[in-house]
């Protein structure tokens, strides 16, 4: 019974814990990420970090030689900003185009979060406000990879 | 940054060589998990949709585990290696030796697995990775087994299918993990104490699952459980932990587990303290 009794607190534990992290389960909001990140100043200052820290990946920045690094950037500050739902427009090309031909492999693409994350962090942007970035972000991921 | 270079330094000359420290490293931080003490890559104790090295679809992972739960009256002591490929097959190998601390001696298995990953990106796909798998377990000595009325002493095949989703700021914008997986198996005690029994010699179908938060990109803490048959008429217990696990980087991490493993053979209660050590070499 002492035994019967132990695991059923066992169970209640895990059942609570999991009941817990699926209720939250794709339930995180995009809407004040914009607010939270500190706005279009402080998306300008990741992507210039971001830019930077692909300056000095050498796999990454053979995808960028020929890119026009002023356009590249204002996109990428344009597109971050759409993404967590705040006041921009998003007025380049969509990823499908933008990617297609280059041919990015998932290695490639995950590396390039790890530089995003590097960039983020230079940026001091908080952990939880870095995933909701990346969350909304991560629904791009099909229309780069293997394009 | 010190400590953290001499982790990693240690990782890889504990395991073969420096020189393969650098390859497949083409997930996130912290989403390649562990090799589990079956060898196959999980959590602690269940088997995840996850395959254990970091590799991508282009890359190939070596890595190489060492764990210890020491309980109250047993200790079981796991070494495995575990290989992945284009992160799609996992195979494994794992010895385990678990010490009767008080009756002497021990019973040593060797567990060979597989995996397969049918669906999925545990990150970025909708809907949670999902992967089959087996693990063929093979004991050294049976006498131990036939003493507890095992109806096969020499090996027995676990089959399972197991799906796995990290959530990206998912709680308090903290990265969320669950695994949930379902096992068909006849061993007792893992196969420690044989297949099968007096009470029960077919497949029983079994739940496991766990359940996680990445606190940061180095640290995720949570809880795991699995449910095990009772073929012997032993009473065996299910089994649960609470674990947290320290990622420095992605060639090492350091996982302590409070293990609640109840009743094992005679005795009650068996609690204690699970230390693994994972390394990926390559």
């Amino acid at each position: 019974m002492v035994n019967y009794g132990s695991r059923m607190k066992n169970k209640s534990l895990i059942i609570i814990t999991l009941s817990y992290v699926l209720t939250f389960t794709g339930c995180s909001s995009t809407s004040n990420v914009y607010q939270e990140v500190g706005g279009t100043e402080k998306i300008t200052e990741i992507v210039d970090y971001f830019i930077e820290e692909i300056t000095f990946s050498p796999e990454i920045y053979a995808y960028f030689e020929e890119s026009d690094v002023d356009r590249f950037r204002e996109k990428m500050i344009e597109h971050v900003c759409h993404l967590i739902a705040g006041p921009c427009e998003y007025t380049g090309d969509t990823m499908v185009d933008v990617h297609t031909g280059m041919n990015v492999n998932e290695a490639h693409f995950n590396l390039t979060v790890d530089l995003f994350i590097n960039a983020m962090d230079r940026a001091g942007i908080a952990h939880s406000v870095q995933n909701k970035i990346l969350n909304a972000m991560a629904k791009t991921r099909s229309e780069i990879i293997y394009r | 940054m010190r400590l953290q270079k001499y982790l990693s330094a240690i990782a890889c000359t504990y395991f073969i060589s420096i020189s393969l420290c650098h390859a497949g490293d083409g997930k996130l931080i912290a989403t390649a998990g562990l090799i589990q003490i079956e060898g196959s890559g999980g959590g602690g104790i269940v088997p995840w949709a996850t395959l254990a090295g970091y590799d991508s679809q282009e890359q190939i992972s070596l890595s190489a585990v060492s764990s210890t739960v020491d309980l109250d009256d047993y200790r079981l002591n796991v070494i495995g290696v575990n290989a992945s490929f284009y992160d799609r097959l996992e195979v494994g190998y794992a010895q385990q030796r678990f010490d009767l601390k008080t009756l002497g001696g021990d019973i040593k298995q060797s567990i060979t697995s597989l995996k397969y990953r049918l669906y999925g990106d545990v990150v970025y796909s909708t809907w949670p990775q999902v992967s089959v798998g087996m693990q063929y377990k093979r004991i050294d000595d049976g006498a131990i087994a036939e003493l507890v009325g095992a109806k096969n002493t020499n090996h027995g095949t676990d089959w399972f299918v197991a799906m796995t989703k990290v959530n990206l700021g998912a709680i308090a914008g903290y990265n969320s993990v669950w695994n949930l997986t379902l096992r068909a198996t006849k061993a007792n005690e893992m196969g420690l104490l044989g297949f099968g029994g007096p009470n029960n010699d077919a497949y029983k179908m079994q739940i496991e699952a766990s359940a996680g938060i990445l606190l940061s990109r180095h640290l995720a803490v949570g809880v795991e459980y699995r449910q095990k048959p009772d073929n012997l008429g032993l009473d065996e217990s299910d089994w649960a932990d609470i674990f947290v696990s320290y990622i420095p980087n992605k060639s090492f991490n350091l996982t302590l587990a409070w293990t609640d493993l109840g009743k094992i053979a005679a005795s009650e209660e068996q609690q204690g303290l699970y230390l693994s050590l994972n390394g990926q070499l390559w």
